[in-house]
């Protein structure tokens, strides 16, 4: 992956930027020191690594405009940071950066149970918030796997989603308003507590722009109330041509199931391995989850395991009990740990119609064959998400470039069939100059344009998102 | 002008001399007038795809919603955002097209639950001031892949491009429905209790006031899934409720999402969007006939011909807009709520880049 070279006159300047920062900020703000500033080099996409120039952890939004001021003033590209889990090098910063991160801004601002919402400051993980209001019955839904250590800054940077979205949705379905530090330095207030903002959909186009528009300080996010209960049921199919099918029929039947996930031989042998959930030995695992009352779920598990019925499933297994409702999830949790354990790995997150499921898992398959690398894939289903999780071995050479040239080919057949790069994990470094084969030059230039009118210098995470060659004069301009 | 294929849409941009009017179904005469030539989206019209089993439709801009929702239907599936039809609160005729609704970001009571019609957009694609065709999102359902155009242009009313072809998620049609009516209650005691039910886990998906104070709450679902949770409901909130049933829900909920409670009275119409806690002192500030949705987060309000509700009201939290109006009182007041100095800025900058000979709709949002 290529990044830009840093820019010499930038370097050139760094003592006179960080005494600058030193004077706005307290000593516990500014990371210098160069084994400290390593924390920073890399986020969870860890084949990637560089040096900022500094690390400042402000403890305000004032201090956030404040770094931000002087950045602008100095020319000097920022890398906003939330907790560093990014999958897709989001916060991977450039030698002449400085990396600003809000994991100091972690206070609940407001809980309002009767508007259903709370106003927090960014750096507070995912799960921390829905640990705030859970007391009281009401949760926080967007929940990336990720979500004990992944920040909100970073979960709205990337519109993350997690297993609960199909139905209710991802970051930008629940998010309300946002404080936002523009890179002059300039502090807005985008949206509220009420449901609409008024004008344009801000709100709409921040979500997910991976901190390249500006520095999200507080957010305003819808609570819902937890719902009664859950309860998963679990089948097994000979193919997955048929799975892929009853996901369709459950679909089309009306019923909507929380959570639709499915797993692959390959996936599924090795989480047995793992964790010996109990699996049954079979080509594609479905575990399909609803909520509501205990009578609720009688009544939307019977419909369901009756159209599973249909198509000859190997095992059935509808959880009665807390105890089989864990031990179903507990196969499926530990699928990427399970993956950790026999090798390197790969995660994609491509999004397809579920229609084409059958199709791409095939294709999969032989491509897998013909690049000599294994692929497990777990997702979920019912939205399409993909997560192929391609095996290799980092310490033998070339073996990553080779599972990285893999890794496009599915993310173009993706593409090919109707669907898209990434589902949930965003851009970053990784996908950026795959953009090219979604979009058309017309339709990278209409984003381009957004970022104009946000971050006119192009300072703000400049290397992202965009082919390096898409956005060249403008970062150049400078 | 009435182009019919994108190419086409496209040329006529480009080439345009002057300022252009853009027209779906032209079922609402609002916003800031636009002088200038009209171009109707009317021949871009066709739903290209429809995957019931993956609960995505795409549509050609200029489809009347009419077709979207009864092909839909057909499948027992439904756009989940409950789109208002404006012409008995208006007074207009016409056919609302998809490109008008998404254009408006129109949304009706159920996006206390679902969200808006922009939580619904999946995809579009679009022709900005240039001419250039640009295509953002897709049709599938979690999409990250670069900014989220989509959202920009729901809800931007024809003023940063003219869209050609949109693409939603669906939601399957349960398989019935039923409504808590209370007696009159007051704005406060309204408020209170459509959010304590909208703090239940029993997933209301309606809650409104109506003008006498009645307050409905309605739920969705199997039978005797909307059974049990109509009674659940009633035993958590407490008080005297009436139950209407399937149809009778339905219809009411009609009524409700169209503003009937307003149609063919004399006075200018005004959408607020605040926090539900701030409406009852709002609707006291605001002195007139209103109506509450989204569990207060919504008021309509019936004001005297050409009075300025924003100056009555004073500051806010939240914004008001002026949906109904003599075209003197709309070319006096700001149709839309003016925005803070950053934010507009923001949106003046938007609009040079994506128009920036000002040719769509030009002064409409501002
Ligand atoms: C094991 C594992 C499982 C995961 N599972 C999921 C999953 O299920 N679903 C999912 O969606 N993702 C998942 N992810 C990806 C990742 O957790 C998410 O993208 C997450 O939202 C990143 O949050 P973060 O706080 O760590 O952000 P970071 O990695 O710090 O940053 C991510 C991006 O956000 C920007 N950013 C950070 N802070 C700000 C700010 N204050 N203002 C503006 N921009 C900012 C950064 O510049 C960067 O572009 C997973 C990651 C891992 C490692
Ligand atoms: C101020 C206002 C607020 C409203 N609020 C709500 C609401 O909260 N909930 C609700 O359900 N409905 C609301 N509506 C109604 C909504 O506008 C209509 O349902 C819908 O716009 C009717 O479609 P149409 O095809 O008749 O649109 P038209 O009346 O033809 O056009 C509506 C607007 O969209 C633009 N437009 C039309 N087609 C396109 C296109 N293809 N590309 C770009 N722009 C296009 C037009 O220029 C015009 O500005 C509101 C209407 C107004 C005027």
């Amino acid at each position: 992956m290529e990044m830009p070279q840093p820019n010499p006159a930038v370097l050139r300047k760094r003592d006179r930027v960080l005494d600058r920062l030193a004077a706005v900020l307290a000593p516990e703000a500014l990371i210098s020191d160069e084994a400290e500033r390593r924390a920073y080099e890399c986020d969870a996409l860890t084949a990637y690594r560089c040096l900022p120039m500094a690390v400042t952890l402000p403890a305000s939004t004032a201090e956030v405009s404040a770094i931000l001021r002087i950045c602008h003033e100095e020319g000097v590209p920022v890398v906003p940071r939330g907790s560093g889990t990014s999958l897709a090098g989001g916060a991977l910063p450039t030698e002449d950066s400085v990396i600003l991160g809000v994991a100091r801004l972690r206070d609940v601002l407001e809980v309002n149970f009767p508007d259903r919402y709370i106003r927090v400051q960014t750096g507070m993980t995912n799960l921390s918030v829905t640990g705030a209001v859970e007391s009281d019955g009401f949760f926080y839904a967007p929940d990336p796997s990720s979500q004990l250590a992944c920040a909100i800054a970073g979960n709205i940077a990337m519109n993350s989603g997690g297993a609960h979205c199909l139905k209710y949705g991802v970051t930008t379905n629940n998010l309300l308003g946002v404080t936002m530090v523009m890179m002059d330095g300039t502090i807005t207030e985008i949206g509220g507590a009420h449901m609409d903002a008024a004008g344009y959909d801000l709100l709409g186009v921040i979500c997910g722009s991976e901190g390249q528009l500006g520095v999200v300080t507080e957010a305003t996010l819808r609570i819902l109330p937890k719902p009664e209960g859950a309860r998963p049921v679990l089948m097994g199919f000979d193919s997955n041509e048929v799975a892929g099918e009853c996901v369709s029929d459950i679909i089309k039947a009306g019923v909507l199931p929380v959570a639709i996930e499915f797993m692959d031989r390959p996936c599924i042998r090795a989480c047995e391995d793992f964790a010996k959930a109990g699996y049954p030995d079979c080509e594609a695992l479905l575990i399909v989850e609803v909520e509501g009352s205990p009578a609720e779920i009688d009544e939307q598990l019977a419909l369901i395991t009756a159209i599973a019925r249909r198509h000859n499933p190997v095992e059935l297994r509808e959880s009665q009990s807390e105890d089989e409702s864990r031990k179903i999830w507990l196969g499926r949790k530990s699928a990427f740990g399970a993956m950790g354990q026999i090798n390197d790995y790969m995660c994609l997150d491509g999004t397809i119609p579920v229609t084409a499921l059958p199709f791409v898992l095939r294709r999969i398959g032989e491509m897998s064959r013909e690049f000599g690398l294994d692929v497990a894939n777990v997702f979920h289903a019912g939205d399409g998400n993909m997560h192929p999780l391609i095996l290799f071995d980092a310490n033998k050479p070339g073996d990553l470039e080779l599972c990285e040239a893999f890794g496009a080919e599915i993310l173009k057949l993706c593409v090919e069939v109707g669907g898209c790069l990434t589902g949930e994990h965003g851009v970053g470094i990784e996908k950026r100059d795959l953009m090219a084969v979604q979009y058309t030059p017309e339709d990278l230039e209409a984003q381009m344009r957004v970022k104009d009118v946000f971050d006119p210098q192009w300072l703000l995470n400049p290397a992202k998102v965009f082919p390096l060659i898409s956005s060249a004069t403008r970062r150049a301009a400078a | 002008m009435r182009p019919i294929s994108e190419a086409e849409l496209s040329e006529m941009i480009r080439s345009a001399l002057g300022p252009l009017r853009i027209a779906g179904g032209g079922t609402r005469n609002l916003g800031k007038p636009v002088l200038g030539a009209a171009l109707s989206t009317a021949g871009l019209s066709g739903i290209t795809l429809y995957e019931p089993g993956a609960l995505t439709v795409v549509a050609r801009a200029g489809t009347p919603l009419s077709e979207v929702q009864t092909t839909l239907a057909a499948e027992g599936q439904r756009l989940p955002f409950e789109p208002m039809d404006m012409r008995p609160l208006l007074g207009s005729e016409g056919t609302p097209t998809v490109g008008g609704m998404v254009a408006a970001n129109a949304s009706g009571p159920r996006r206390v639950q679902v969200g808006a019609c922009r939580d619904s957009l999946i995809g579009l694609r679009f022709v900005d001031g240039t001419g250039a065709v640009v295509k953002n999102g897709g049709r599938v359902m979690k999409n990250v892949t670069g900014y989220d155009l989509v959202k920009l242009m729901a809800g931007s009313w024809g003023t940063l491009g003219v869209m050609s072809e949109c693409a939603f998620k669906l939601l399957p049609v349960p398989e019935t429905e039923a409504t808590l009516r209370s007696a009159p209650l007051s704005p406060a005691a309204a408020v209170d209790v459509m959010s304590r039910a909208l703090g239940t886990p029993y997933e209301v998906n309606g809650a409104a006031r109506d003008e006498s104070g009645c307050v409905c709450l309605r739920i969705e679902g199997f039978a005797k899934q909307v059974a049990y949770r109509r009674a659940a409901l009633e035993t958590a909130l407490g008080g005297e409720w009436d139950v209407l049933e399937g149809p009778q829900s339905a219809t009411l909920w009609q009524e409700i999402r169209d503003v009937q409670g307003f149609a063919g009275r004399t006075g200018d119409v005004w959408r607020l969007s605040v926090k539900p806690s701030d409406a009852p002192d709002i609707m006291a500030r605001a002195d007139c006939p209103a109506l509450m949705d989204w569990g207060g987060g919504l008021i309509w309000a019936l004001v005297e011909e050409g009075h300025d509700l924003r100056a009555r009201l004073g500051a806010f939290a939240g914004h008001a807009t002026l949906i109904r109006a003599s075209g003197a009182t709309r070319a006096a007041l700001p149709v839309f709520q003016p925005e803070p100095a950053p934010l507009a800025a923001i949106a003046a900058g938007l609009r040079a880049k994506f128009d920036p000979r000002g040719v769509l709709n030009p002064g409409l949002m501002g």
